[in-house]
């Protein structure tokens, strides 16, 4: 149980850097323009490009690198299955073979490419993640959203929603924590049997942990009301983000990039 | 005389009213609280208390009879905000009351929910955090804290939002010592130092005796009102409403009854019964 405690939505690591500082915003639109050039190169210089671009990133955002690389474990099982599939399934050149298993030269090549693909993706998405704090990602998704409010877009209530989320996960944690204890003083077995049986003990958890969090939420609603709270119409804001210079000057720099290794690779 | 900040006219109140489940939880309430008022609302549970905390910052509006609060009527719908921003709330769990991840920004969100201007909030979740104590955590998460603090926070994010009055509903109830005196400390400093209205619902007895009046309800009535020296020295009456008396209240009592007639039944605090007895022959 104690592993639940690690569990940090986000994995924010606090920090003084250029990265940590830019605009959420900007971080945002960059690492969707960075997810959007995986998608168009096909080669593996093109994927090189992009890990140099993410190189620059780490390196300014000064993060350790072994938090990057954490990210990528909890891949490990996809990367094998992605790789296996690829170099048995796809037809074409025979490289070698066991039994009636066929490698392919194209199999080798595709496989390596998903990999590249999947691999950046998760360590660019991860830097947003570790140098931008959830509450600032909360109001940058939120700024962002808001002109598409006219097309039905709730983007006030989606960062609310987010807010109260990030703010009650600790909470819940430690309620099942609580829970969990209580069940196991009178006897409980959460470790023994197999996955089903493992999942059948659960029940006993959640059905508390879900009665309690509706009550939560009840309570919550009053006090926001008590608080004046009616939505997002009329609202001003604690924190207010800023654009400055450096977010122009790395917005442009990400765009140029994309669009010329986009172009040429 | 001004008009009262509160005013409790003829009020009564059903829960699920014309069904079969209907509850009367308040019947025939009159009441008054001037400003600048410390009245604790003591009460068995289900005595009607915190439906009558609810019906100060309308949360609740009456089924019969009225509520006035600062000269708005609670049932007029449009200027429910009105009233809200006169009336604070803080509710029992401090746990279900904060919305923000961090300190500073849960009290930010009453003047958020307000329209005011950045930099106002600014300064307001500054001197609020100041006034109860908690600056030095203000970039915590409201996890962090223990319930002391957390109840601390949730009165700092009233106070940003200057209101006239703040209604508490028991909110000690799920704290350990610390943390009760902490709050309690608080609510005086709010209530002498700044003059805000404090209603406190509550059934500590200990916590009523700071109040300069106490209203006992039962059963969704008002059966006892007055200052805390007159309320407690009723015994019996208290006694009979499934209520204690302070500790020292009831000793007193009992002396009495043995027949230590020269010790007074109005005794209320530890010291005075230590200068009672230190006088006895």
């Amino acid at each position: 149980m104690a592993m639940m405690r690690n569990i940090t939505i986000g994995q924010y690591i606090p920090g003084e850097s250029v990265i940590h500082r830019l605009d959420p915003r900007t971080k945002i639109i960059a690492t969707f323009l960075y997810i959007v050039l995986l998608f168009l190169v096909n080669t593996f210089s093109g994927y090189a490009c992009s890990a140099l671009l993410i190189l620059l990133a780490v390196a300014l955002s000064r993060l350790p690198i072994k938090y990057i690389l954490r990210g990528i474990r909890p891949l490990a099982f996809i990367i094998i299955l992605t790789l296996s599939l690829h170099f048995f399934m796809t037809e074409g050149h025979v490289i070698f073979q066991v039994g009636f298993l066929k490698v392919t030269q194209e199999g080798v090549v595709r496989g390596l490419m998903m990999v590249s693909r999947l691999v950046l993706l998760v360590v660019g998405t991860s830097i947003l993640t570790l140098t931008t704090s959830p509450i600032l990602l909360t109001d940058g998704i939120e700024s962002l959203l808001k002109p598409l409010k006219g097309l039905g877009v709730p983007a006030h209530e989606l960062a609310m929603m987010m807010t109260i989320a990030l703010r009650f996960i600790p909470t819940l944690i430690e309620e099942t924590e609580k829970i969990m204890k209580a069940q196991m003083a009178r006897g409980a077995d959460f470790e023994s049997g197999n996955i089903f049986q493992r999942a059948k003990s659960l029940i006993p958890i959640l059905i508390p942990l879900f009665i309690n969090a509706f009550r939560r939420a009840d309570d919550l609603a009053v006090a926001m009301e008590a608080r004046g709270y009616r939505g997002g119409e009329g609202r001003t804001r604690f924190r207010v983000l800023r654009f400055t210079y450096k977010d122009v000057v790395a917005l442009i720099f990400v765009a140029v990039f994309v669009v010329v290794v986009s172009i040429y690779f | 005389m001004a008009e009262a900040l509160i005013k409790f006219t003829d009020v009564s109140f059903s829960y699920s009213a014309d069904s079969p489940q209907e509850f009367e939880a308040l019947t025939g309430i009159n009441l008054e609280i001037e400003a600048g008022e410390f009245v604790a609302v003591l009460g068995h549970n289900g005595s009607g208390k915190s439906t009558l905390a609810k019906h100060i910052n309308a949360l609740l509006v009456p089924t019969a009879g009225n509520v006035v609060v600062a000269g708005i009527d609670t049932r007029d719908f449009d200027r429910v905000w009105e009233i809200r921003q006169n009336v604070g709330m803080v509710f029992q769990n401090p746990d279900n009351q904060l919305v923000a991840t961090t300190v500073e920004e849960d009290v930010a969100f009453g003047p958020e929910n307000l329209g005011i201007p950045t930099p106002e909030i600014h300064r307001r979740v500054d001197e609020a955090l100041e006034l109860v104590g908690m600056n030095e955590f203000r970039l915590r998460s409201p996890h962090q804290l223990s319930g002391g603090q957390k109840q601390r926070v949730a009165i700092a994010g009233m106070i940003a939002m200057r209101p006239r009055c703040i209604v508490l509903d028991e909110p000690t109830a799920m704290l350990d010592p610390v943390g009760r005196q902490e709050v309690m400390d608080t609510v005086l400093k709010l209530n002498r130092q700044e003059g805000i209205t404090i209603v406190l619902i509550t059934h500590a007895m200990e916590e009523a005796i700071l109040a300069d009046r106490i209203v006992v309800m039962e059963e969704g009535r008002v059966v006892l009102t007055g200052v805390p020296r007159a309320v407690f020295s009723q015994v019996e009456t208290l006694t009979q409403l499934r209520l204690d008396v302070p500790q020292v209240t009831a000793l007193a009592n009992r002396l009495r009854q043995r027949g230590y007639d020269q010790i007074p039944n109005n005794i209320l605090t530890i010291e005075e019964m230590v200068n009672v007895l230190c006088q006895l022959e």
